[in-house]
């Protein structure tokens, strides 16, 4: 045999390292799990059909959100005003119908940023590892025991209430929890055996991280996302009953619901309409994010 | 035993150190004093009182002093208040919180983990779907949309409890069961998940096959694994609970310390919010220690000595 019979091959044709498979049969693994749960679709239903309210109803209604008229104030619910009116003669549906918007985008962008800053900061820590690692980790403890309304509270009487400041004030707590499960799944992740044949077989960090990392630890941090958002909508609640909410003539849910409770005694029906329109959607979430759980988390799969 | 509680504590103490100097350094780098807030004074009014309260000090030196008081357990003057000293704050309104945080835990872990067990027992069937749904009604509610409906339906519609004020046994009903739904039910969740898990394990089959009964198998093998994840849940949460809601506090008109905590803060408070901040911390340090403890009594499996495993 003479050497013309062979050809050199081209390294970088060599595939026999791709272990990857179509990450598209995960998902629907992952759908197909999620449609037996009825609770679950049934939440996932109801918050696409809560964010269409809050995005096309305020267009269908015949008041203002702002607009005062004290000659009908405090109304009973009717046929002119659904859910009735408020102390200022508003009319409480189109408020409950505004407020969908500012709660529920209070809820979303609290995710994605947490989403974003926790999965950097406990990606980073996760990777680094050792002193880094530590030191980052400690930070995080330092800040969670420091009481959570103390934060939010001096926050808010430093920047002066409003949206853009709700916003910050739920990113900068949230993100500590979310940071904390990102380095926990990083680190338990890059021990396991498939990670070190990957590396074996010669995939740089960048591949393990894109390729297996992430991929990986995105079930835990989709789930806490999704149940960040009542979490943020709850606590925004709260601050507006503090007094802390958005500033008027906007309103959440929140705020809306804090002023009902003020005239229970007289006008419950004032609380009773944002009141519904909060526990509907938390539940929803709620129901939607342990429905993840279920579905991404085999171990929990009985 | 003896070397993890010394190690524990000392940790505790640098926590806590920690704790205070952020909280401290926090308090002055925010614009604005306690006395800013209020009608102009006169720059001389306003020297004099910087002067009574050390605040025209360089930092450096309220901070030595204001450390130095508390290893004496004094927390200094409350600001607003000209004739109460934080530690008085603390002494009025802790017992109240603390009676009323104990009711809500008492309530949480006495119906949370029963409801947790029948869940798991009963799994995907009718009881477990009620469990799970009330529960999760339970994480779904604001405690003050809680404490409303509970005012109006329970005290001004059938007059079965007051309303407000804080005079006995009965005003604390309404308050305690608002502060307990959440807990109660994350309790519930969380007992009935790790309860789960432990009944499909092989000692279990085991016992099972022995012909160990129901109760006894439940009590004596299930329990005490799946009460893990509820202890560790429940120590923080206790501390919070203990040193009192600001919600449910102020809407029943309880004079307790999650509302001092609240208007220490809008009153920019300093001395009052640290000395709360610290209590605070202090207690939640303890029973995440209290929880380890408990850890060791429930799995002997888990060595607080040795740590290296996790």
């Amino acid at each position: 045999m003479s050497d013309n019979l062979f050809t050199p091959i081209d390294a970088s044709l060599d595939t026999s390292y791709d272990f990857s498979r179509p990450s598209t049969s995960y998902w629907q693994d992952v759908w197909r799990r999620l449609k037996k749960n009825k609770l679950a679709l049934a939440g996932l239903f109801i918050i696409i059909l809560v964010a269409i309210i809050a995005i096309l109803g305020p267009f269908f209604t015949a008041y203002s959100y702002s607009d005062q008229d004290l000659k009908i104030a405090n109304q009973s619910p009717s046929l002119a005003h659904w859910f009735g009116t408020d102390n200022l003669g508003r009319d409480l549906l189109t408020r409950v119908l505004y407020g969908a918007r500012i709660s529920l985008s209070i809820g979303i962008v609290a995710s994605i940023s947490t989403m974003v800053i926790g999965v950097l900061y406990g990606g980073i820590a996760g990777l680094a590892g050792g002193r880094i690692d530590d030191l980052m980790m400690r930070l995080i403890d330092i800040m969670w025991s420091i009481p959570w309304l103390l934060y939010v509270i001096l926050l808010m009487v430093v920047m002066q209430p409003g949206l853009t400041n709700i916003f910050i004030a739920l990113a900068l707590v949230y993100w500590m929890p979310m940071a904390r499960i990102v380095r926990g799944q990083i680190l338990s992740l890059r021990e396991l055996e498939y990670v070190m044949a990957a590396r074996l077989a010669g995939a740089g960090s960048w591949r393990i991280i894109i390729k297996h990392l992430i991929p990986n630890s995105l079930g835990p941090i989709l789930i806490t996302a999704t149940l960040t958002i009542p979490d943020a909508i709850f606590s925004e609640a709260f601050l507006s009953y503090i007094g802390l909410g958005v500033s008027a003539p906007m309103a959440s849910w929140g705020v809306l619901a804090s002023e009902g409770a003020t005239s229970l005694r007289s006008y419950p029906f004032q609380l009773f309409f944002p009141a519904i329109a909060i526990c509907i959607t938390m539940l929803s979430f709620n129901f939607l994010g342990d429905g993840l759980r279920d579905a991404l988390d085999p171990k929990m799969r009985k | 035993m003896l070397q993890y509680v010394s190690k524990r504590i000392l940790s505790l103490v640098l926590v806590l150190y920690i704790v205070i100097t952020a909280t401290f350094l926090l308090m002055h780098a925010i614009p604005g004093g306690p006395f800013t807030a209020e009608k102009k004074l006169a720059p001389e009014v306003l020297r004099n009182i910087n002067a009574r309260y050390h605040l025209d000090d360089p930092l450096w030196q309220q901070y030595t002093d204001y450390m130095g008081n508390i290893l004496k357990f004094d927390f200094g003057p409350s600001f607003k208040y000209q004739d109460r000293t934080v530690n008085k704050i603390i002494a009025d309104g802790f017992p109240v919180s603390l009676q009323l945080g104990s009711l809500a835990v008492l309530l949480a872990v006495a119906f949370g983990i029963p409801a947790g067990i029948i869940a798991a027992l009963r799994h995907n069937r009718f009881l477990d779907y009620l469990v799970m749904s009330s529960s999760t009604l339970g994480i779904s509610i604001p405690s003050f949309i809680l404490a409303s409906l509970l005012i109006y339906f329970l005290a001004f519609k059938i007059k079965l409890f007051p309303a407000a004020m804080w005079n006995g046994f009965s005003y604390m009903i309404l308050p305690s069961i608002s502060l307990a739904a959440l807990p109660m039910a994350v309790i519930a969740r969380l007992m009935r998940s790790s309860m789960l898990e432990v009944l499909s394990q092989d000692f279990i089959r085991t016992a099972r096959a022995k012909g160990v009964g129901q109760g006894l198998l439940i009590y004596r093998h299930a329990l005490k694994n799946s009460l893990i994840p509820v202890v560790t849940y429940v120590g923080p949460m206790a501390a919070g609970v203990l040193t009192g809601s600001f919600v449910v506090e102020s809407i029943f008109n309880i004079p307790g310390l999650g509302r001092h905590f609240v208007t220490s803060i809008y009153n920019r408070d300093y001395t009052v919010i640290l000395g709360i901040t610290i209590f605070y911390s202090a207690l939640i340090v303890f029973f995440n220690f209290l929880v380890d403890i408990a850890y060791v009594l429930l799995d002997p499996r888990i060595s607080l000595d040795k740590k290296g495993e996790n």
